[in-house]
């Protein structure tokens, strides 16, 4: 689904992703984790093209990512993108939040927009909230309208950048659980995270990155019990402690 | 150490400062709150218009001056609505990445923001309107074989353009200088985030501008734009300068004919001043209303 060969990020002087290769099948959870600045979402960046890469090479779906505009927007199209800051439209309610895109880019009429973002919403539980403006709600309850505009589009894979790392700890657990019920739907997923539960509970697969390289890839049982690389070793005892 | 006196002494002071004053002390107080300023304004107004009605004098200052209003208005509506839109198109090319795009923008910018515009005024209205009316007798030259040699391109003259017009051209190219700085300010005070969440759904930048970050923009820079209106308003009396009759151009013939300059240019200050002074108030009533509604809307 999405095959990355050789991924190269350079900011300046700083290697942000160096030499990144990497493969999610069909239908898999894969979670990057990794120390801050380690590149994680530089990488989930560059597969919807928010970060141009140096070099390296991203086929999404069969597309070929390369710098055409036409190009980047049918691969965006196909894939939704949650932020750590939600990102919501501050002038838009809800409901005009998720049925905005599905009208622009994918023309759909205001009443099919409308029928799918209730859909959506009440899938992330929140359709009581339609006609409330971003600011009237709590971070859970925005960042769960944000997953329900990307899934409005029918994105064939969801990219979460820290979805929860700007959220009050009583909000992440309503975060988490609409992505577990995503992962079990058979969603294609990359998901930035330090929620270690969650990679453990959803992932089919971990990617541990240092420096903006992959220093370990492992299944989640293998990586959280036994991990092969001493760097990851270190990280886990930091992290879980 | 003088340094440490300091909170010793205002500890002797009762914490509330207001629960020891006197009754004349809460007058004066709230006295000083009062907008003096605009009663001094109100008081002159009423003691002009008074003079207006009674003396013969003023009321034939007023209805000369009055003459010029539909010009003074007329000019400033037009100019300023020209004026947002090229500021609008500029605005957007100083975000451009394209660098084509940015640079003529910049340049454009630049080059209106180092000149003042009494002096745009007439280099538009003497230089560029005659050589822009050379470049379409040209062309209807060129067209001469399609439109026959005496079509409506080569008839057209440099008198044909009506110095109001001319002056209108000037004040909106003017303007939108000064605009495009306002509009790319605001475009810029809308986070990365924004422009991010719209482009992951697949909108186009276009599409990304116009439905999410222009519809924040302008809100942000609908007081700055207001106030560029009420500044368009008084520059307008620089049309004068062309010989149209504004009301300083009728108050200029007006007091060189009688000799009646004071009563005259107060007069005509006491205009500019009753609009700009209505156009401000409705400015900070707009300012007031977007904040609440910013505070709802966060």
């Amino acid at each position: 689904m999405i095959v990355i060969k050789h991924l190269v990020k350079q900011f300046g002087s700083l290697r942000a992703v160096d030499d990144v290769s990497l493969t999610v099948g069909r239908g898999k959870v894969t979670v990057i984790i990794g120390p801050s600045g380690s590149g994680k979402s530089t990488v989930l960046r560059c597969i919807n093209h928010l970060e141009t890469p140096t070099s390296g090479e991203i086929w999404v779906d069969g597309i070929h990512l390369t710098h055409d505009a036409k190009n980047i927007n049918a691969v965006r199209a196909e894939v939704g993108m949650v932020f750590q800051q939600f990102n919501l439209f501050p002038h838009l309610t809800v409901l005009e939040n998720v049925t905005l895109a599905q009208r622009v880019v994918r023309k759909r009429s205001e009443a099919e927009a409308r029928e799918i973002a209730m859909q959506q919403l009440t899938r992330v539980g929140i359709p009581e909230k339609a006609n409330a403006y971003p600011s009237q709600l709590s971070g859970g309850q925005q960042q769960r309208v944000a997953i329900a505009r990307a899934l409005a589009m029918n994105p064939k894979i969801m990219l979460f950048d820290e979805p929860t790392s700007a959220l009050d700890p009583e909000m992440i657990k309503e975060v988490l659980d609409v992505m577990l019920e995503l992962a079990r739907s058979g969603m294609t997923m990359v998901v930035v995270t330090h929620e270690m539960g969650f990679a453990r509970n959803a992932a089919d697969e971990i990617v541990f990155m240092d420096r903006g390289r992959i220093v370990e890839q492992n299944t989640p049982e293998e990586f959280f019990t036994n991990p092969r690389e001493e760097r990851a070793r270190a990280f886990l005892n930091q992290i879980l402690r | 150490m003088s340094l440490t006196t300091g909170p010793q002494q205002s500890a002797a002071i009762p914490l509330d400062p207001t629960a020891d004053r006197s009754a004349q002390g809460r007058f004066v107080d709230r006295m000083s709150q009062w907008p003096w300023w605009l009663l001094i304004i109100v008081f002159f107004g009423v003691l002009i218009v008074w003079n207006a009605m009674t003396s013969e004098l003023y009321s034939a200052i007023f209805s000369r001056l009055l003459l010029g209003i539909g010009v003074t208005i007329f000019t400033t509506l037009v100019a300023y609505s020209l004026a947002i839109i090229i500021g609008l198109i500029a605005g957007l090319g100083r975000v451009s990445q394209n660098p084509i795009i940015f640079n003529i923008a910049t340049l454009y910018v630049q080059v209106i923001r180092g000149v003042p515009i009494l002096v745009q005024l007439l280099v538009i209205a003497f230089v560029i309107v005659p050589i822009v009316i050379d470049g379409i007798n040209l062309l209807g030259s060129a067209l001469a074989p399609i439109l026959g040699g005496d079509n409506f391109l080569t008839r057209t003259k440099p008198q044909d353009v009506p110095f109001l017009t001319r002056s209108i051209i000037a004040l909106a190219i003017a303007y939108g200088g000064f605009q495009a700085e306002t509009f790319r300010a605001g475009i810029q005070s809308i986070s990365k985030g924004q422009m991010e969440a719209a482009r992951s759904l697949g909108m186009s930048y276009l599409q990304a501008m116009r439905y999410i970050i222009l519809p924040q923009a302008i809100r942000r820079v609908l007081p700055p734009l207001g106030n560029d209106f009420i500044a368009m308003l008084k520059d307008s009396s620089l049309v004068s300068v062309l010989g149209v009759r504004d009301i300083t151009q009728e108050a200029r013939l007006y007091a060189s004919a009688s000799f009646r300059f004071l009563e005259t240019y107060t007069s005509l200050a006491f205009l500019y001043l009753t609009m700009t002074i209505v156009l401000s108030l409705g400015v900070k009533w707009l300012e007031n209303r977007l904040n609440s509604e910013g505070r709802a809307q966060g």
